[in-house]
């Protein structure tokens, strides 16, 4: 049992790993992906490697691509019609928009958190419960119990919901039901977990404690979020990549980006010329 | 036809008080037409409505009360012994009433007096006129005849000097309330706004007709059959309106084995419709590409616009028969009419309601849960079954109890293919007859308005349109809250 | 703020973490059970538009026989001792004529056959149809002086005769049990190749009335009744739905009233068909006295019914013009009714119009009101007026669907055509019309 203390939080760069992204491939990397919707290309020639067990931080203006990007990761473009993918992701240097690969495994092991809390009409167990059994992870009942109740833990919502799991997930508050999405990422045990702007729906104190359970799932995960609040990338990330108009413009380690951009662009964006 | 010219020169009336109102009113401007309240045209139709509506609405209000005065006109002239026959001779007697006074219209005064007086053979005379009596008029026929003729006379006069003067009267009252201070459109508005609160009453005033009516022929019949033997028996056997009987007549009444049989259709109408529209609505939204959308959609929309005798035709000409030589070589016996003609072939008349309903319910369900259950690593069959609809089941639920409603009120199929006989049977290769039918089977012909043989009609409907009701009502919340609740 | 605790004794099994090939299997069965679903709504849409298919089918290859009908060309000789035997050419007595005995000494003559051969004759008499006699009397009415001289004619053949030449009457069958018999088969042949016997497009069906024999029993007074009802329906139901649908759009409060009126306007669009027809019968014949069998008791249940329909489709297109709109007229001093009746209604009007042809359509095709108020009735004559006796299109096939004799059979469905050429030419114009102004705001 591990508390997670609000310093590390805030000193994000505590922790002292790795060299920068793109340096080496890292869990996840993209080379030379292209995304277009029909005609439109919404997305250049992104190169980037997303380092293990550690948070990176899509930057950039509305648009310019970065929940585009995201969605590759797990491959969520999919769903769209009319979007087409090029390029190379690799997850464990798998490439993983291979045809032999099955975007279903693939799911389950890069999870995803959405912008608007989006619980299943279910109680707050079963939609915990809902990726574990559809993936059969559970061997037996007590197992399945042991995943949700792990899960509602990791995600810091146990407290608040240990007594009411057969209640409607959509009955909890915006802050609660976006940590209970969080707990049903986890519930499949994914590798990594993609979050877009996963708090623009809440309010200052809910953020803050999805901001303490992210610093805390990094131990475990690597994390990918998508962020419009400077700040929250400042206090969450290792590492920032700026994106600008469908192209990757800066990556590095999020105290670089944010101390010593070297790119113009990033620079006015940061101080908020730009976005 | 005069009715018609009456209300032709009403109108015409308007035209002129319209053209005059505008002059009055272009003079009381004084040439400057911003000195008036409101543009020319609207003091042009403020006089012109005050004219034609009071006038028109008389007319409108007496042609549909006139034929109900000169009944009872007729009926006081006739003696007591032909009142207490049945009712089929009273109307007899009153249409040849009817007949003999068109036929004195075409005579001269003189012509008439003098046949009368002469008593020369009336059906000779009459007939020469183009008008052909069955028999030669008795003198109270004649004498009622004639009474007719004098107040229908009185009717057509007194309405049209009455509508004309109502006509003048609202010109002359109008003219003078012209003044250039006059806000003529406020008021032309007004009536407008009248007009539209009076549209939208319609609807309101047709369900509380339905009822109204409905509810006072089931009065008459259980008058006549107690609400017990009708509710609770299971027998139905309504025999012949015999001419001139009143009373029961010996027949039973039994709502159960129609009951039975129209639920046992809906049931297998249900049964076929609803996962294949379901099927059919999920395929389309979830995973039909978009060409093949447009193309297939409006497809299965035809079978929504087939009218419901057709499908009962083919169920008549082609599905019963079909059925009924499918089991001869198989060696079950199956009725050419029967619960599962009936009910597989407005299963079929369904698909498009449900699945349209359906198609609705699902893509009310928000992308959002989609997604979440696609980014877990479900598949999309899994995201469908275990998410979408889940979310959706209310509104699907809706959906059902709307198409079973719509199974419960189809008429033309089961008249068609479900077969008379009023059994209470579980073999769907039997007939069974519903409500509807029988409905329909106690109404067309002839009517004896006293028999309970044809007032039962009235308490079936009745007992349709509350089950139907019901339905609606709580479907149509259901599905609303639904909606509310995504949106 | 510092309740945040992770359980770091328990992890949560990973996909990764399992067997493979137990993973490989799961997914396997996953594919299966999504492709299974995939063909259930396949499936459930072929056997839809299966379903459409086998409508047409059905109804076109019993019905398209229909529109042909046998006819045979004789000298008819307008013998003034049968048609007219005291010459006074008074209407009546050339009405009252025996021009079925005009008909009959033609095709004896045709046939070469003695007048007085008792035998040969009746069985001549069965190559006619009994309505023979209706179109020659029109003829003379229409031109007297054809008295007296010989003309060719057309002359429907007798139903039996109709069966044969569309191959509807098995040959191979015993004389005893066919329905016409080895003389008048040689007849028959003998017709057809001598050009005197053949078929032809049956116009009749579009214009003759009621009649109990299927060569002379028509569709024109059905189509002229529903086109009375449609008529009634358009200039009652538009107007009033149209001006509800402004007043709920536009003036009405939000109250509990309002409410009511909507509830009651979605439920009666909801009501079956069948209970309009006991309003009708009930109201409009019982109470107010109207005429059964009249196109305008028919044309008012059907407006009543398609009241809801034209309500809901008029108020969407009303909401969706947008309220800029409604503001600009305002805001140059246009009053509400101005800036509704000059603006948003012409805008909305393809939507309404859109929306009155498929309820036009519904009612168009509704039989079982119609059934309720008398329309089942056997009317020779076209009405002229909408206060007439007159059927309508789909009760008329509901009349001939219960006769049996061949002739009716075919008509039946040839009626069935009918009306679904009548309602898809409908659903057509609604289709074009919101393409046409179909309009992105
Ligand atoms: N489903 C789609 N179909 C077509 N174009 C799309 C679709 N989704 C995104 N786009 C386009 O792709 C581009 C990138 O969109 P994306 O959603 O990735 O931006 P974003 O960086 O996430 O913006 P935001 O910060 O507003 O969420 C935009 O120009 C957008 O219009
Ligand atoms: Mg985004």
């Amino acid at each position: 049992m591990v508390a997670a203390s609000d310093a590390s939080v805030l000193n994000g760069s505590g922790a002292k790993t790795l060299t920068g992204p793109g340096a080496h491939s890292g869990k996840i990397s993209a080379r030379d992906v292209n995304v277009f919707y029909g005609e439109n290309q919404a997305l250049k020639s992104v190169n980037v490697g997303i380092p293990e067990r550690s948070v990176m931080a899509f930057i950039g203006p509305s648009g310019c691509g970065k929940s585009t990007f995201l969605r590759c990761i797990n491959r969520m473009n999919d769903t769209i019609a009319g979007c087409r993918v090029t390029g190379k992701i690799t997850l464990d240097n798998e490439d993983i928009y291979d045809s032999k690969l099955d975007v279903v495994q693939l799911r389950a092991r890069v999870g995803m958190v959405f912008q608007k809390p989006n619980p299943f009409p279910k109680s707050i167990f079963d939609n915990i419960a809902y990726g574990p059994r559809i993936h059969g992870l559970a061997q037996s009942k007590t197992d399945l119990e042991g995943i949700v109740t792990a899960s509602l833990k990791k995600a810091g919502l146990w407290d608040e919901v240990k007594d009411r799991l057969k209640e409607q997930g959509t009955g909890l508050s915006g802050g609660q039901q976006q940590r209970l999405c969080i707990a049903r990422a986890i519930a499949v045990g994914p590798e990594v977990i993609l979050m877009d702007e996963p708090c623009s729906a809440l309010d200052p104190i809910a953020t803050a404690r999805i901001e303490e359970l992210i610093d805390d799932l990094r131990k475990n995960f690597t994390i990918v979020i998508v962020t419009h609040s400077m700040q929250q990338a400042a206090r969450v990330s290792q590492h920032t990549a700026f994106f600008h108009l469908g192209s990757l413009v800066e990556k590095g380690e999020t105290q670089q980006i944010f101390m010593a951009p070297t790119d113009k662009r990033t620079q006015d964006y940061i101080t908020g010329r730009i976005g | 036809m005069t009715r018609l010219l009456l209300s032709a020169l009403i109108l015409a009336l308007g035209g002129a008080a319209y053209g005059l109102a505008t002059d009055r009113a272009r003079q009381l401007s004084g040439g400057k037409l911003s000195n008036l309240h409101s543009r020319l045209s609207y003091y042009g139709f403020f006089v012109a409505l005050w004219t034609v509506l009071p006038a028109l609405l008389l007319v409108i209000a007496w042609s549909i009360a006139e034929p109900m005065v000169m009944h009872s006109v007729v009926q006081s002239q006739l003696p007591a012994d032909i009142l207490t026959k049945s009712k089929a001779e009273v109307a007899m007697v009153d249409s040849s009433i009817g007949t003999i006074a068109d036929g004195f219209q075409r005579l001269t005064p003189t012509e008439l007096a003098a046949a009368l007086a002469s008593k020369t053979s009336l059906v000779d005379l009459l007939g020469s006129k183009g008008v052909a009596l069955g028999t030669e008029p008795e003198a109270f026929q004649i004498a009622a005849a004639q009474q007719l003729n004098r107040w229908s006379d009185l009717s057509r006069y007194g309405i049209t000097t009455i509508a004309l003067g109502l006509a003048a009267l609202g010109f002359v009252l109008s003219m003078f309330r012209l003044t250039g201070k006059l806000r003529a459109r406020n008021a032309v508005e007004k009536i407008m706004l009248a007009g539209l609160v009076g549209a939208s009453t319609v609807a309101i005033l047709t369900t509380a007709g339905i009822v109204l009516s409905m509810l006072l022929e089931t009065i008459h019949f259980f008058q006549k059959v107690p609400p017990q033997d009708f509710f609770l028996s299971t027998v139905w056997d309504p025999r012949f309106s015999a001419a001139g009987s009143t009373g029961t007549a010996g027949g039973q009444f039994g709502l159960l084995p129609l009951l039975w049989g129209t639920t046992y259709i809906s049931l297998v109408a249900l049964v076929v419709a609803v996962p294949i529209g379901l099927l059919a609505a999920i395929y389309m939204s979830e995973y039909a590409s978009k060409r093949v959308r447009t193309v297939v959609k409006p497809m299965l929309e035809l079978l929504a616009g087939i009218p419901t005798i057709v499908y009962g035709l083919f169920a008549l000409i082609s599905f019963g028969p079909f059925l009924r030589d499918a089991g001869a070589a198989i060696g079950v016996p199956v009725s050419a009419s029967s619960v599962l003609t009936a009910g597989f072939v407005m299963g079929i008349m369904l698909i498009p309601f449900v699945s349209s309903l359906s198609d609705d319910v699902i893509n009310a369900v928000p992308q959002t849960l989609r997604d979440g259950s696609l980014g877990l690593g479900a598949t999309r069959s899994e995201t469908i079954k275990q998410v979408v609809l889940p979310a959706a089941l209310p509104g699907v639920i809706g959906a059902v109890l709307l198409a079973a409603s719509r199974a419960i009120g189809e008429t033309m199929i089961v008249v068609l293919a479900a077969g008379i006989a009023a059994n209470i049977t579980v073999n769907p290769l039997q007939p069974v007859t519903t409500m509807t039918v029988k409905i329909v089977s106690q109404l067309t012909g002839d009517l004896e308005f006293n028999s309970p043989q044809t007032l039962v009609a009235f308490a079936l409907g009745l007992t349709l349109f509350t089950i139907t009701l019901g339905l609606n009502i709580y479907a149509l919340s259901v599905v609303r809250r639904f909606r509310e609740h995504y949106e | 703020m510092t309740d945040v605790t992770v359980d770091t004794g328990y992890t949560s099994p990973s996909i990764s973490a399992l067997d493979p090939e137990a993973v490989r299997r799961r997914v396997a069965q996953r594919r299966a059970a999504e492709w299974r679903f995939q063909a259930y709504g396949v499936a459930a849409i072929t056997f839809g538009l299966l379903c459409v298919a086998l409508l047409f089918t059905v109804i076109v290859a019993k019905g398209w026989p229909a529109f042909l009908q046998s006819t045979l060309k004789l000298e008819v000789a307008f013998d003034p001792a049968v048609i007219d035997p005291a010459g006074k050419r008074v209407t009546d007595d050339i009405m009252a004529a025996d021009y079925q005995a005009l008909a009959a000494a033609a095709i004896y003559k045709q046939l070469g056959i003695a007048p007085d051969d008792a035998v040969a004759t009746a069985l001549a008499d069965g190559l006619l149809s009994t309505g023979a006699d209706v179109d020659l009397r029109k003829l003379v009415l229409a031109d007297p002086s054809i008295i007296g001289k010989t003309q060719s004619v057309y002359l429907l053949a007798n139903g039996n005769v109709d069966a044969v030449l569309k191959g509807a009457i098995d040959r191979a069958v015993p004389e005893a049990s066919r329905q016409i018999k080895d003389q008048q088969l040689a007849w028959v042949d003998q017709l057809v190749t001598g050009g005197r016997l053949s078929k032809a497009f049956n116009w009749g069906l579009f214009t003759r009335g009621a009649s109990s024999q299927p060569e002379t029993a028509g569709l024109g007074v059905a189509v002229i009744g529903s086109f009375f009802m449609m008529i009634t329906v358009l200039l009652v139901a538009v107007p009033l739905g149209v001006a509800a649908a402004i007043y709920l759009e536009e003036f009405a409060a939000k109250n509990r009233w309002t409410d009511f009126v909507e509830v009651n306007i979605s439920n009666l669009a909801a009501v079956p068909s069948i209970v309009f027809g006991l309003l009708g019968l009930a109201i409009l014949i019982n109470f107010v006295g109207l005429p059964r069998s009249a196109s305008l008791v028919g044309g008012l249940v059907l407006a009543l019914m398609t009241l809801p329909t034209v309500i809901i489709a008029a108020r969407a297109a009303i909401t969706a013009v947008p309220p800029s709109i409604r503001q600009a007229a305002l805001g140059i001093g246009a009053s509400k009714m101005q800036s509704i009746f000059h603006h948003v209604l012409p805008l909305a009007m393809p939507g309404i119009l859109t929306g009155t042809i498929i309820g036009l359509a519904k009612a168009l095709g509704e039989t079982a009101p119609l059934l309720m108020i008398g329309m089942v009735a056997f009317v020779v004559d076209y009405p002229r007026t909408p206060l007439d006796p007159a059927t309508a299109l789909p009760v008329q096939i509901y009349m001939w669907s219960t006769a049996q004799e061949r002739g009716f059979v075919e008509r039946t469905s040839g009626a069935t055509m009918v009306l679904l050429v009548f309602l898809l030419a409908m659903n057509l114009i609604a289709v074009i019309l919101r393409r046409r102004f179909e309009r992105k705001w």
